[in-house]
């Protein structure tokens, strides 16, 4: 009599646990809908216009919404973030996973993580007021001297721009991109090692030519997974791109101020009144945003787990 | 014995290399650190941590209502979040052996590197249109952040558990659910506890999620409605001011933040190394 009610209970605590472990894709799901059911109106009206447009005009009458400056912001700030993160990132990873003496190991890559803890709004403050001088004055100043003419170097050297964002995101990626690659690298079974020593590889050559090729696919996954950091990104970027709006937001130019799609949500959301079109039309890009997040993080999912996986196998 | 020469000299040199890049990335680090504290330390008084006065142009006010409202909807974030995160781990350690498991721990690792910015907005949406800006759709937007992060910690530290403690527990007939709560849980107690305060100190620096849900406040709350304040808001709103009292209070303000936060996560990596040293 009493034993059978033993199962009940677990039964359950297991439907409970199975319930809320569909948690995180119930926040994607009410995410997904939300942003969808709310941006239709304005990708209704103006279809395609919205994703090649450049104008952006709320005033009543002459109103008109695309968001392809955003978009490239986004783009430009977070290539940027990559062109710099990532070999830095690398260096990092390799250094501490294969090349450096293995006391170091653990509290030279702590503090490196350290980084990732930074609140996003300090790296903002610290980007407006210290950094962008070092980058208006050393990298700017020669670039713009030099390269001007050049239309990607064209622009004031201030130092509230693009370039600036885009530094400050390889900054902020350095973190999940090592940490994430010194993992993958870490899943390499120590049989390739073995097997490239006794040929008499250096260290480097071990890892250059064995170790890396095996993580490759698992390190493209970090990539990646930095880029949909970079994507996201919002309040930092916005106290340093300079937030411009309509075609002068187009990323032209290194030196000149832009905007990106987290940075105008953020800036615009409260100058509009919700049921307008421009309401609408800001979820558009929240919307876009979101779906290019989504397909980042999967696509870096897929990579990282694949290899990660091998650990686990029989190779061990 | 000359291209082994090229060789050795190959491995030094990338070497250097590895080792510079971790120099190129601590140097921001160590730069944000020294100016926050230089920056921020000449703000610190009682009176800055505890008044709600303004900023004026020459001196900084007070982030009592920041403060406050930061370890309030941490706090409401913590009593939502945690636990349904650790059920959630649960599951995933204790029967995740199948595909829905699978598929859920994917949307987890997907959301936890989300945009924190569409947790605000769809916050915004769904309870900010309804009942208002109050410190509860801020905990609300932040749980979206820590569930998955408590999630995979949990899971990753129920499953260092050894089998044998669950296969003891049921060889003393304890239910399996009794037994994952008060024995399996105990067991991975100090994962389940680092894992979370290393969630808590990730969503206490969020701005963009608090701005569209408790909107930011310079007045102390009294009850839990209506716009609330935080101390990554109140950086948010003081810096642009062209004053040197404003632009003191917000680097104050985020001396006070990078010190909860940086204390958590360097206290929780000192004690996951002892623990891994005591353990040999």
């Amino acid at each position: 009599m009493r034993l059978s009610r033993f199962p009940t209970s677990d039964y359950a605590f297991k439907l409970v646990a199975a319930a809320l472990a569909a948690s995180a894709l119930v926040i994607l799901l009410l995410m997904g809908y939300t942003l969808l059911s709310s941006s239709i109106p304005v990708l209704k009206r103006f279809g395609l216009y919205f994703f090649t447009g450049t104008k952006w005009n709320s005033a009543a009458g002459k109103e008109i919404y695309g968001a392809l400056p955003y978009m490239l912001g986004t783009l430009v700030t977070s290539a940027i973030a990559l062109i710099i993160g990532v070999p830095i990132s690398l260096g990092i990873a390799i250094f501490l996973s294969e090349m450096s003496p293995r006391g170091i190991r653990i509290p030279v890559s702590n503090l490196v993580e350290l980084l990732a803890a930074v609140p996003s709004v300090i790296y903002g403050l610290w980007g407006f007021f210290v950094f962008r001088f070092f980058i208006a004055d050393y990298i700017e100043t020669p670039l713009s001297t030099y390269f001007g003419w050049i239309p990607i170097f064209s622009g004031p050297p201030i130092g509230v721009d693009v370039l600036t964002a885009g530094c400050i995101l390889a900054i902020m990626i350095i973190p999940t991109v090592s940490s994430v690659s010194r993992e993958v690298i870490s899943a390499v079974p120590n049989s390739v090692r073995e097997g490239a020593y006794s040929i008499g590889a250096t260290r480097w050559e071990v890892t250059r030519n064995w170790v890396l090729g095996y993580a490759r696919s698992g390190l493209f996954g970090a990539v990646i997974l930095g880029l949909g950091r970079a994507v996201g990104e919002t309040i930092a970027v916005s106290m340093v791109i300079g937030n411009t709006i309509g075609p002068s937001a187009l990323p032209t130019s290194l030196l000149k101020p832009g905007q990106t799609m987290s940075s105008l949500i953020l800036n615009l959301f409260f100058e509009a009144t919700p049921g307008t079109q421009e309401f609408s039309a800001i979820l558009g890009v929240g919307l876009f945003l979101m779906v290019l997040a989504f397909s980042i993080n999967i696509i870096a999912r897929l990579m990282v787990t694949r290899v990660l996986k091998v650990k686990g196998g029989a190779i061990e | 014995m000359d291209r082994y020469a090229v060789r050795r000299f190959k491995n030094r040199l990338f070497t250097f290399l590895g080792a510079a890049c971790v120099i190129i990335a601590v140097i921001p680090l160590g730069s944000i650190l020294l100016d926050v504290v230089v920056k921020g330390a000449p703000a610190l008084s009682w009176k800055f941590l505890t008044s709600s006065s303004l900023p004026s142009p020459t001196s900084p006010g007070g982030i009592g209502p920041a403060i406050q409202g930061t370890l309030i909807m941490v706090g409401l974030t913590s009593l939502i979040g945690i636990p349904i995160g650790v059920m959630s781990g649960i599951y995933l350690a204790e029967y995740g052996d199948n595909r829905y498991a699978s598929a859920m721990r994917f949307f987890s690792d997907v959301l936890t590197e989300f945009p924190t910015i569409i947790a605000g907005i769809t916050v915004y949406l769904i309870f900010v249109l309804v009942f208002g800006y109050s410190p509860l759709a801020g905990a609300l937007a932040l749980s979206f952040i820590l569930i998955p992060i408590v999630s995979r910690t949990t899971e990753e530290s129920i499953k260092l558990v050894p089998n044998s403690i669950r296969e003891g527990s049921s060889a003393l007939g304890i239910r399996k659910w009794r037994a994952t709560v008060s024995i399996v849980l105990r067991a991975a107690r100090s994962g389940l506890i680092t894992g979370s305060l290393l969630a808590v100190a990730r969503v206490a620096g969020e701005t963009a999620p608090l701005l569209f849900t408790a909107f930011g406040n310079t007045y102390y709350l009294h009850g839990l409605n209506g716009p609330t304040g935080s101390l990554t808001m109140y950086i948010f709103t003081d810096w642009k001011q062209p004053y040197s009292g404003y632009q003191q209070a917000a680097w104050g303000a985020a001396l006070v933040l990078i010190l909860i936060v940086l204390a958590i996560n360097v206290a929780v990596r000192l004690a996951s190394r002892e623990r891994r040293m005591g353990r040999r």
